[in-house]
């Protein structure tokens, strides 16, 4: 069978070794299941079970199109702005203002789909900046106005803003004198933070004992956070020879950066749960909570790795 | 040919808006009636309200699936009331008597008689958005003709920041919708809306609400 894909070799050989690593999950959870009764890993397997099927959407959504792709990345926005949105606190004279907000997402990726670096740049911190407050002055409430229009912007500059840049990553221009893909370049960034947050987690487990951040995330250690970064600097030095053009000294300095700036999103968005009162940001990925939940590294280490990249490469 | 309109209204349509532009974080799904006679008793923001609720019910059971809604409001003019009979499926129930001896609960008691599941507003109208207004004792007197049908507290919330009273575009917002157990009456009407009451305010205290005003 010949299968119409846009994505390089390289893509799909890690896509697999993905799998490899689930089917490997799901044995160690099934082995641990076994004749316990308890229900104690329930939250492990479904876990492992939503990994699956974000991997099954994630691969289907990069492998075939880039049109495709981009329109992913462009609903995931939606929703995690969505899901924001309905977290914080709103004034019900802004519902008109959050429909402008609702309305940046097609248009930044836009954008994105015709490859307009400027405006991709500047239409959210620029000019959705003040289209929003104008939108919001001209209503003529001014209760509340400076944390609504605070929160709104914050908002679109991480929800929208900050993961469009994943997108921008298949666009960025393959050839002379850099050969790369961008699918190669988003299948990069993404599996290194996700592989940074669980290896954070496991070895925050397995050492753990100094806290970190105490105030905002009450389980982050010192030893999660270390010896995160350290593998995952170790896995980008691995792979960023399969996936990126990348120099060996510029693929443990993304090693690091994408360790720390993963880190630094998940308690940000830990702040922002806390600021708010809940525990998890929605119910939409059993054993994960909600989108927020999932991407809250990527809202950093998606820009920060887009930039080093466009700077130094392209 | 309004079955079909139904079903593409409720099958589609509806579901398109409540999953993907709203989106729903529903609790206790398994408390929901999995056939009629029911009665679905929630408290009332916006007119997305009763079609929420609709769509955690199969499909299956659409031909059964009424909300109870206002005459004076929905059967104002002839094309409003087309829709609202034809495809959103309403029962039509009068709010203030036009004879002295009218028997106003008589369309809801004729529904539940054909095995059908009723969504009911014991608050009447949908009022300040997001804002409780009282529970009339509407709902004490179907239990009490009914005292076998289950009546199920429903709680939502985030509807009417999504559509309000007095709006008509959509804005997307999450939306909670928790299901409570159902209710048995006792032979006190008085004492049965406390019971709801209390009922709504504990699936309420369920989750801490972002706050909108």
């Amino acid at each position: 069978m010949n299968l119409d894909v846009w994505v390089p070799r390289s893509v799909l050989v890690v896509l697999g070794a993905i799998v490899v690593l689930l089917v490997m999950a799901s044995a160690i959870v099934f082995v641990l299941r076994r004749g316990d009764e308890t229900g104690r890993h329930a939250e492990l397997a479904s876990r492992v079970r939503s990994w699956w099927v974000m991997v099954a959407v994630f691969a289907i959504a990069i492998a075939f199109r880039r049109g495709v792709a981009i329109a992913f990345f462009a609903v995931l926005s939606f929703l995690a702005l969505k899901e924001y949105l309905s977290l914080i606190p709103t004034r019900r004279t802004d519902r008109h203002v959050l429909f402008w907000v609702y309305l940046c997402v097609p248009i930044q990726f836009w954008w994105v789909w015709r490859e307009w670096y400027n405006l991709f740049l500047i239409f959210i911190p620029v000019w959705a900046f003040l289209f929003v407050a104008m939108r919001m002055v001209t209503r003529g409430d001014t209760k509340d106005f400076l944390r609504a229009a605070g929160t709104i912007h914050w908002g679109l500059m991480t929800m929208v803003f900050g993961l469009s840049h994943l997108a921008y990553l298949l666009v960025l221009p393959d050839g002379k004198p850099i050969a790369a893909h961008g699918a190669a370049l988003l299948l990069f960034v993404v599996l290194l933070t996700q592989l940074n947050d669980v290896l954070q987690y496991v070895w925050g487990r397995a050492l753990g004992r100094r806290k970190v951040l105490e105030s905002v995330s009450p389980k982050k250690t010192v030893e999660g956070l270390v010896g995160g970064v350290l593998s995952t600097t170790l896995v980008s030095f691995l792979l960023a020879p399969v996936l990126t053009p990348l120099t060996r000294a510029d693929s443990i300095a993304v090693g690091l950066m994408i360790g720390i700036g993963g880190f630094l999103g998940d308690v940000t968005v830990s702040a922002v749960k806390r600021d708010i009162g809940v525990k998890d940001s929605g119910t939409l990925i059993p054993g994960h909570g909600g989108i927020l939940d999932r991407i809250d590294s990527l809202l950093f280490t998606a820009p920060l790795f887009f930039h080093f990249m466009a700077y130094f490469y392209f | 040919m309004a079955w079909l309109l139904r079903l593409f209204f409720y099958g589609v349509l509806v579901r398109l808006v409540v999953l993907f532009v709203l989106g729903l974080n529903v609790r206790h799904r398994e408390r929901l009636p999995a056939k009629g006679p029911a009665v679905l008793a929630a408290n009332h923001n916006s007119h997305l309200d009763a079609m929420a609720m609709i769509s955690l019910l199969p499909l299956r059971l659409l031909p059964k699936v009424r909300p109870v809604a206002a005459a004076d409001y929905f059967l104002r003019n002839r094309l409003l009331a087309w829709f609202a009979l034809e495809v959103v499926g309403i029962v039509p129930l009068n709010r203030q008597r036009r004879t002295p001896d009218e028997d106003l609960l008589a369309p809801v008691a004729e529904a539940l008689a054909r095995g059908e599941i009723l969504v009911f507003f014991p608050e009447g109208s949908r009022g300040e958005p997001e804002q409780l207004a009282e529970f009339k004792s509407g709902l004490a007197r179907i239990a009490e003709r009914r005292p076998d049908v289950p009546v199920i507290p429903v709680y939502t919330y985030g509807l009417g920041k999504a559509l309000p009273k007095g709006e008509w575009m959509i804005v997307p917002f999450f939306v909670d919708i928790f299901v409570g157990e159902p209710l048995q009456f006792d032979g006190d009407r008085a004492a049965y809306m406390d019971r709801y009451r209390e009922a709504m305010a504990a699936l309420a205290r369920e989750e801490k609400h972002a706050d909108w005003s």
